[in-house]
């Protein structure tokens, strides 16, 4: 991890209708930093992580995601980021080589690149015997591990991880998390969202928002120091009160 | 309250259940805990009768599941794990469509689901698919329970729900509980067994365990030591592993546990090998295994055998 931002967030305001998603967000994340944003189910996280990926439009404030203005250049930035979501993965009907081949191609890598990089990628995660076998057969725990490679395949700068280990089983997640911290050691910095409490301590730093707010911002030492807990759980369960009643 | 003997399920070549027998008692708070692709689903598709086992039977009340279905129909409440609710009917008519369907009505039961519907009425009106997750749940669970059931069957109620959010919802069925319902509940968290009065651990279609949690923590025979340093958590765990007398070492949370091959030899040998390779403020002490170790212990087993 670095002192260099590639994230710069600044007074972010999102409002739909008369309702504020995103209420003056301010928060900077740095080169090669696995960032947990955590926060409950309706507290605005989704909405501010789909801004930084340049799918939707702040209603106001300056906002930098990997050199690029998130407002005029959100094409460029799209370029530049990976992004993973628990749902969507990796097509059923292709192979393993297949589906990065397609993914290296959306990204306008030159075909030797995509060849190169497929064949390093899969030789690190001991997936090289099985290139030619369709993701339906696979396991769960190897879709996810997939998925994140696919994420990363093109060498963006950040790669966004929304729920990347829901559902998984207690070994699997631990794997994922040790490829995240392999990718991190690359420079490649990490941006998660998780509802499982233990993997925030697992992070370089936490953010937790409620009712559109970040209400903390920390590294997990600092912040169970700050409230007197033995753990992020029950930081999260002291401050980030749900919006609904 | 349900009895299941001999359970087995494929589909195709893949064996989802493999031969499950277990009992859960009248009033009891019955966890089943695993990850995605155990057979939690499939198990609890068979208990309410939505899907027939290829082998062995099953009773809820002493219903049989396959002959039957009407009867238990009528004393079950399911709560399935994708939400599948009226998207395109309110909070209200939903609740509604669910109580006449059963021949009843929400003012007979609202005793039952006051504590959970009261937060979410005050939006009655709104439709169920503009609900956030967190009300989502509530309005199931409220639909689940207003035919007033001897037995709730919920399918990962908690899954992508947030920690505060997950422990209001346990306290609910705490609470229901104690009105003398016997619930089965399936989760992928761990955390959430020891609420639960006894669990089940499934991986594979394999039960592997059934007992009360607190039995199964007390049973694991391993001692395990939590290792923490300063640096780099990637590092101190390849550190670990790399070492000779470690025979694993998994993240949780700020620590990494970890268990030796020889506890007889000093621990210390192992915090100067830390420290050695250059991790700083090395500190290990003994500590006490909860459910999650236990879980990943027994499919490090399994991976090796089979």
């Amino acid at each position: 991890m670095t002192n260099e931002p590639v994230i710069k967030v600044k007074n972010l305001v999102k409002k739909f209708g008369s309702f504020v998603a995103n209420d003056h967000l301010n928060f900077d994340v740095y080169k090669g930093e696995i960032f947990g944003f955590l926060g409950a189910n309706g507290a605005g996280k989704t909405t501010a992580m789909r801004i930084l990926c340049g799918l939707s439009t702040p209603t106001s404030g300056e906002l930098n995601v990997a050199g690029f203005d998130v407002k005029r250049q959100s094409e460029e930035i799209k370029k530049h980021i990976g992004y993973m979501s628990q749902k969507f993965s990796l097509y059923e009907d292709l192979t393993i080589a297949e589906n990065m081949m397609l993914y290296g191609g959306i990204y306008h890598m030159r075909h030797k690149d995509i060849k190169l990089r497929t064949e390093e990628m899969l030789k690190k995660l001991d997936f090289w015997e099985k290139r030619k076998t369709l993701i339906s057969d696979l396991p769960l725990g190897w879709k996810q591990k997939l998925a994140f490679s696919v994420a990363v395949f093109h060498r963006p700068e950040i790669v966004f991880l929304d729920e990347p280990t829901g559902g998984v089983d207690p070994v699997t997640r631990r794997q994922f998390w040790e490829l995240i911290y392999q990718t991190a050691n690359e420079g490649i910095t990490i941006f998660v969202t998780t509802h499982y409490m233990d993997e925030a301590e697992y992070c370089d730093r936490v953010s937790i928002m409620s009712e559109g707010k970040i209400v903390a911002l920390d590294t997990p030492g600092n912040l169970k120091q700050n409230y007197q807990c033995d753990s992020i759980n029950d930081v999260f369960i002291k401050i980030a009160r749900p919006t609904e009643a | 309250m349900l009895q299941l003997n001999n359970i087995s399920k494929s589909f195709n070549e893949v064996q989802a259940l493999k031969d499950i027998t277990f009992e859960v008692k009248k009033n009891e708070l019955f966890g089943l805990i695993g990850p995605d692709g155990a057979g939690k689903t499939t198990l609890f598709r068979i208990i309410t009768t939505l899907l027939l086992p290829n082998n062995g039977n099953a009773f809820v009340n002493g219903f049989d599941t396959v002959k039957d279905y009407k009867e238990i129909r009528k004393i079950t409440g399911y709560m399935p794990g994708r939400f599948s609710l009226y998207q395109d009917l309110t909070v209200e008519e939903n609740l509604k469509f669910y109580a006449t369907v059963f021949g009843t009505n929400i003012k007979k039961n609202y005793h039952l689901i006051e504590d959970i519907y009261s937060h979410i009425e005050p939006f009655k009106k709104r439709l169920a698919g503009k609900l956030s997750g967190g009300m989502k749940q509530k309005l199931a669970l409220s639909c689940a329970l207003i035919h007033k059931p001897e037995i709730l069957v919920l399918d990962e109620p908690t899954t992508g729900v947030d920690a505060v959010s997950r422990a209001e919802f346990w306290q609910m069925l705490k609470n229901l509980q104690h009105k003398g319902i016997t619930i089965i509940v399936s989760t992928p968290y761990m955390d959430e067994a020891m609420l639960c009065d006894r669990v089940g651990l499934i991986q594979n279609g394999n039960i592997f365990t059934i007992d009360q949690p607190d039995n199964i923590v007390n049973s694991f025979e391993k001692q395990l030591w939590a290792v923490k340093a300063d640096n780099n958590k990637f590092k101190l765990i390849t550190d670990l592993r790399n070492h000779p007398n470690v025979e694993s070492a998994f993240a949780f949370g700020e620590n990494i546990h970890v268990s030796l091959h020889d506890n007889k030899q000093e621990i210390k040998t192992l915090e100067e090998y830390l420290s050695e390779q250059g991790n700083q403020k090395v500190v290990i002490k003994q500590t006490k295994a909860g459910i999650e170790d236990v879980f990943l212990h027994f499919s490090q087993q399994n991976s090796v055998t089979q």
